[in-house]
């Protein structure tokens, strides 16, 4: 089987800082992939990359076709939508023109309504306040803004960039289930980038650990759980 | 909006104009044309740099290209006037003086807006200092001396009332002001025009939902410095005569001032400021022949330090005139 998101060798430079020294993973259909790592490993980074945000050397494949010239505008068209880190909300829009543009590439009508009542079940919150304006929500809702919108561009493939940095414990959990919910209800596959190591490998089916700028282990998140060096590093104990 | 909302404000304003063209005095009627030109140049600046998100300086530079584009023709080249009516002229010599400055804000715009961050408003700021300068050093562009007897429309009458010239100008620029107006509004409330705003709230989060940024922003400054190439051409057959000096960088300086006094991302706020700016000097005179000393400026000022501080977002916001007082939304 061919994986739906494939990055090989990716380097990405800031400048002289030399932020990613050749990542290389893969995402399958219906996986859901959490790539985790200590601060400034270059997670977000590998992110901002497949995205187009950055440039980047090496190959980033979809549906095994590669995508790593095309401009970031062009390839959220092929499937791949990203709910930024810092949830990056348009503040003067509302929650409702917020998920509106997370469909600026269609013009369906009926299925954008869908889509958007979709978004609200999954985020009853959000259909309270569509007419708020994002910029006053609070952070949790600002991150639900965020990834509903990425929803709404209908994608093959997810890309989390920490949900639950500054959430409540309970929010977590209700955005971790919601995760899973998408993955299972829509097939869809997700790359969740989590600082929250715990709860990333106990929802994804494998995981991926970085240290600056590298891959230095990955495997399936059951097994990276119970793994000793895991354990220390990034599971507290 | 209702479809016919554009032609009937231009017969209410066409309306009003008549009045005007009866009861006021010609100083009182330049000052009007003026307040004209500088909605348009408020309006079309706030597009780039209230809606858009982008810092553009280069207003004026735009604005001389319109001035001089619509100079030259009419001085060189006039139609007979028994074929082509006279008035159709002078909206010919304003759309070629707009498309001119669109071509420039290509140029100027398509490759400063590739990059993020605020290169436009040193690019701009250059530009029209390039402007100014080629037009200082063109012989056939009157120098630094400038341009003189650029014609206005002459006076119409209709039914039988004799108007004046004035009133000929203001149908001409009414129709720019409307135009401007609608198709801004219109641009900017459509579903695709919603890009604008996300560029201005954040760029790389537009990009990422598959918005061509580069594109929009290239499409909105093209159409900016149309608009500003059209006040230019207004601006040359209200005054007669135009020099490089006019159109300096205080001149830009001052659109930016409409737009931020008059509150970035709001339709109306920008056109409410155009008009205190452009009456505010005038109607400080008076002040001058009492103490025989020209404070003008520092009261103009001192009006516009105040206002910026008690309304920092600028006087309407993101609001519209009509909706000033309602709250609708949480700000
Ligand atoms: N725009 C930038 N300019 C220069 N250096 C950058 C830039 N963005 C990131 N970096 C550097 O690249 C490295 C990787 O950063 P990145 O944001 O990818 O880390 P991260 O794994 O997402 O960390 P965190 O968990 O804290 O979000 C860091 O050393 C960071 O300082
Ligand atoms: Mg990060």
């Amino acid at each position: 089987m061919n994986p739906v998101l494939e990055l090989e060798d990716l380097h990405v430079h800031y400048g002289s800082i030399h932020a990613l020294k050749g990542v290389s993973l893969k995402v399958f259909a219906g996986e859901i992939v959490s790539l985790i790592g200590a601060n400034g490993a270059g997670k977000t980074t590998t992110l901002r990359a497949l995205s187009g945000i950055v440039p980047c050397r090496g190959r980033i494949s979809m549906n095994s076709k590669e995508i790593q010239t095309l401009p970031s505008h062009q390839r959220v068209r092929l499937g791949l939508a990203q709910s930024p880190e810092g949830r990056g909300v348009f503040p003067l829009m509302t929650v409702e023109e917020n998920l509106d543009m997370g469909a600026f590439i269609y013009s369906d009508k009926e299925q954008i309504n869908q889509d958007r009542d979709f978004c609200f079940t999954l985020f009853p919150r959000l259909k309270e306040r569509r007419s708020q304006l994002a910029g006053t929500l609070s952070g949790g809702e600002q991150q639900m803004v965020a990834i509903s919108r990425a929803l709404m561009a209908r994608p093959q493939v997810l890309l989390l960039d920490e949900p639950s940095l500054g959430l409540a414990p309970l929010i977590v959990a209700q955005i971790f289930e919601i995760v899973k919910h998408l993955n299972e209800l829509k097939k869809m596959s997700i790359l969740l980038v989590e600082q929250n190591a715990r709860m990333a490998l106990k929802f994804s089916h494998r995981a991926y650990v970085m240290e600056t700028g590298k891959i230095t282990l990955s495997g399936n998140a059951a097994d990276l759980l119970s793994d000793d060096s895991i354990r220390r590093s990034y599971l507290g104990h | 909006m209702m479809k016919s909302a554009p032609l009937i404000s231009f017969v209410i304003l066409a309306l009003m104009g008549l009045m005007l063209d009866q009861f006021l005095n010609p100083y009182l009627q330049r000052t009007m044309a003026l307040v004209l030109v500088n909605i348009i140049l408020a309006m079309s600046l706030n597009l780039v740099n209230g809606y858009t998100g982008q810092f553009s300086l280069g207003h004026a530079g735009f604005m001389a290209i319109g001035a001089y584009t619509s100079a030259y023709l009419s001085t060189h080249w006039v139609a007979p006037a028994a074929i082509v009516p006279h008035l159709l002229f002078f909206i010919f010599y304003s759309l070629v003086s707009g498309c001119f400055a669109a071509i420039a804000g290509w140029l100027v715009g398509q490759p400063s807006l590739r990059l993020k961050g605020d290169y436009l408003a040193i690019v701009t700021l250059g530009f029209g200092e390039i402007i100014r300068v080629i037009i200082l050093n063109s012989s056939a562009l009157g120098g630094a001396r400038g341009y003189f007897g650029i014609p206005g429309p002459s006076p119409i009458s209709f039914g039988g009332l004799a108007l004046n010239a004035f009133y000929s100008f203001y149908l001409v620029a009414i129709l720019w002001v409307l135009t401007c107006f609608f198709v801004i509004y219109r641009t900017i409330s459509s579903t695709h025009g919603r890009a604008f705003m996300s560029i201005r709230e954040d760029e790389i989060a537009a990009d990422s939902l598959g918005i061509h940024t580069t594109r929009v922003k290239v499409k909105s400054f093209v159409l900016s410095s149309f608009f500003a190439g059209v006040a230019g051409s207004l601006f040359s057959h209200c005054m007669n005569f135009i020099a490089p000096s006019t159109f300096s960088m205080l001149m830009s300086i001052n659109v930016v001032i409409m737009v931020v006094l008059g509150g970035m991302g709001s339709m109306t706020g920008p056109i409410l400021a155009a008009v205190i700016i452009s009456v505010l000097p005038e109607a400080l005179r008076p002040l001058q022949e009492l103490t025989g000393q020209d404070y003008r400026m520092v009261i103009y000022s001192l009006i516009l330090i105040v206002l910026m501080l008690v309304r920092p977002q600028g006087l309407l916001g993101h609001k519209e005139i009509w909706n000033f007082w309602r709250k609708t939304r949480v700000e």
